[in-house]
């Protein structure tokens, strides 16, 4: 006993002088949650197939052949062909194609809308939570006021108005999507700014907007690291629920929602346009979410709630 | 009473927001709203300049908007392109198949997750816990159109259990008295009718619940498993109260608090959700008729139903601050 106490005694009389850094206390955590691993496992495919998907797809996504129409998947029937593993649509077009490339799509989007709502929802969130006040009061009646749209009508309505088209669809999404990244970070900074840096910042004089940047908004990315990667889940269902009703991304581009849109037409014959875009969006959504909630009980376990 | 009307008093600059909002819908589309509704239909330049006229884009933004939230106030909320109606009409005949497919939705996934939430909390870390957390993680990465046309997929079509289209069968006589179906045929008396509509309803309210229930489970879980932890509650079992007196009085009361936030949240976002549900099940209601309206570009019947899903969701929330004050009588002091 007083052996192994012994024996502990210089590490962590280390630890103590040498504390591990915050990245390797996340990654540590992170290896220790199975699910999460297997969330980072999922997100990991998801985006190297995202960006390989030229590579990895073994037909151009919108090559059509007739001839080749609603051809069932692989041991799914005697007309199922190994050339198309996962059966062709209704235009003959190759499922596993059209899948690898539609990943592209439900990344670009996530990312970009994670990256535009994130910095401007952050920015009005830090303003509000620094200043309080007339700022605080407005960007938070501005909330409330989006809070009472259901988000994914409010993002239906500005993409129908915007008109369809990738950059439209982003900016939809984000227009939704600010509001989450406002309230938490305002939050956050309204205890931040009463530490003793912040205020030992204000005391000799450096610059509101230097602070925000330097000292406020720092300790707040761990919070919108984790509300991004819990967001990005719903962002890329959004996205595919507004390309499955045709406001999105049209034309012959492929996406997941999309593709599930053609799949509803022909759900009497052939089960499998339908199944597969949304059995990929099922498991890229629930990767993200095991990846999001164990960067949540990593980095701040205060946020189980949002 | 002080705090209700508090409440009351704060919705109306979130109305002035909402009404500025839904206002902005019509100009945001870029270039000219006016030949953007009339795309391909062949209308004339004289038409298209009547119809600027009608909607006021040929005056300032500011007497355009005051005009508008005139107009909205009086419930002059414009009259559809496509359906040649005025919108409040269009919306009212529609409301009751909305509001009863949210409704019953969301009777169901308060069903399923609320005793689900508190058993997995009383039973934390046994098998029941392990299959509630399971089924709402999975829940929640299902996205619901997908779910609707895998259950149209399988139950409808393939096994034909229930239907998986429409609100009720061609051939029933069902006299509309409130316009929801299993109010109406209950009224008249109409089993079969009342039967049909209930087969009709499972589906979609299913399919739309989902993304609730799981929410739902989760946020009664971790609130009963903060509430168990309670002095108050160790105290009311150390002074030998009987455990079910323990868990509705002291633990399921406490724990409700914060689930009554989620829930308004919850009922508002069913309400977004009947957008899609309602496409892939042609349920005839507001939701599908949005995006039938977004295909014809009759921006006028689009901006009325945001409003009106708006208008819905800031009752909602003021419900939910009702009660709040009923559950939590702390809050009346506020």
């Amino acid at each position: 006993m007083v052996e192994s106490q012994a024996s502990r005694l210089p590490s962590d009389l280390e630890m103590l002088a040498h504390p591990p850094s915050k990245l390797k206390r996340i990654v540590s955590t992170l290896l220790l949650s199975r699910t999460a691993l297997l969330g980072a496992l999922i997100f990991a495919l998801f985006l190297l197939i995202a960006i390989f998907a030229s590579l990895l797809a073994p037909y151009d996504p919108t090559e059509q052949d007739l001839k080749l129409r609603l051809l069932p998947p692989l041991g799914m029937g005697e007309s199922a062909n190994p050339a198309y593993p996962l059966g062709t649509d209704n235009l003959g077009r190759d499922i596993l194609s059209r899948l690898l490339f539609g990943s592209r799509i439900s990344l670009i989007v996530g990312v970009s809308t994670i990256l535009l709502s994130g910095v401007v929802g952050s920015l009005i969130g830090a303003v509000a939570g620094f200043y309080r006040g007339t700022w605080d009061n407005l960007a938070m009646r501005l909330v409330d006021v989006w809070m009472a749209f259901p988000s994914l009508l409010m993002a239906i309505a500005f993409g129908a108005a915007l008109g369809p088209g990738l950059v439209n669809v982003v900016l939809a999404l984000s227009l939704t999507t600010w509001v989450v990244y406002c309230r938490v970070v305002r939050a956050e900074v309204l205890s931040i700014r009463e530490r003793d840096y912040v205020v030992a910042a204000q005391s000799i004089g450096v610059r509101d907007l230097h602070i925000i940047l330097r000292h406020v908004l720092p300790n707040v990315l761990a919070s919108i690291l984790v509300v991004s990667t819990l967001q990005m889940g719903t962002v890329i269902v959004s996205e595919a629920s507004l390309n499955f009703l045709g406001v999105g991304i049209q034309g012959s581009v492929p996406t997941w929602g999309g593709m599930l849109a053609d799949g509803r037409e022909f759900m009497r014959q052939a089960w499998w346009l339908a199944t597969f875009p949304g059995l990929a969006i099922s498991v890229v959504v629930l990767g993200i979410n095991l990846l999001g909630d164990g960067l949540r009980d990593a980095l701040d376990p205060r946020l189980r709630r949002t | 009473m002080k705090y209700l009307l508090q409440r009351i008093v704060l919705t109306i600059p979130v109305l002035a927001g909402v009404s500025l909002i839904v206002f902005a819908i019509m100009h945001v589309i870029p270039g000219d709203p006016v030949q953007a509704m009339f795309a391909g239909t062949g209308a004339t330049k004289e038409q298209m300049e009547a119809m600027r006229h009608i909607l006021g884009l040929d005056q300032p933004l500011l007497v355009q908007y005051l005009g508008y939230v005139t107009r909205a106030v009086q419930g002059d909320w414009g009259e559809s392109i496509h359906f040649k109606q005025p919108v409040s009409l269009l919306i009212l005949e529609r409301m009751p198949a909305t509001i009863e497919l949210t409704l019953f939705s969301f009777t169901i996934s308060l069903l399923v997750a609320l005793p689900l939430g508190i058993l997995s909390a009383l039973k934390r870390n046994t098998l029941i816990d392990y299959f509630a957390m399971t089924s709402a993680t999975l829940g929640l990465a299902l996205p619901t159109f997908w779910v609707g046309i895998l259950l149209i997929m399988l139950v409808s079509v393939n096994l034909g259990w229930l239907p998986g289209f429409g609100r009720i069968e061609y051939g029933f006589d069902l006299q509309r008295i409130t316009g929801f179906y299993l109010v109406d045929s209950l009224l008249t008396g109409n089993i079969a009718a009342f039967k049909d509509a209930l087969a009709h309803l499972v589906l979609p309210s299913f399919a739309l619940g989902i993304p609730t229930a799981t929410s739902l489970t989760r946020m009664v879980r971790s609130a009963m498993l903060e509430v168990i932890h309670q002095d108050y509650v160790t105290t009311a079992r150390s002074k030998g109260l009987l455990e079910q007196v323990v868990i509705v009085r002291h633990e399921l009361r406490n724990a409700f608090i914060p689930v009554i936030t989620l829930i308004g949240v919850l009922l508002g976002n069913l309400l977004g959700g009947a957008v899609v549900t309602e496409t892939i099940f042609a349920w005839p209601g507001i939701g599908r008729m949005v995006i039938q309206a977004i295909y014809s570009r009759d921006f006028l019947l689009v901006q009325g139903i945001v409003l009106f899903f708006a208008l819905m969701r800031i009752a909602i929330n003021l419900m939910t601050d009702v009660l709040y004050v009923w559950i939590d009588p702390r809050i009346k002091n506020i």
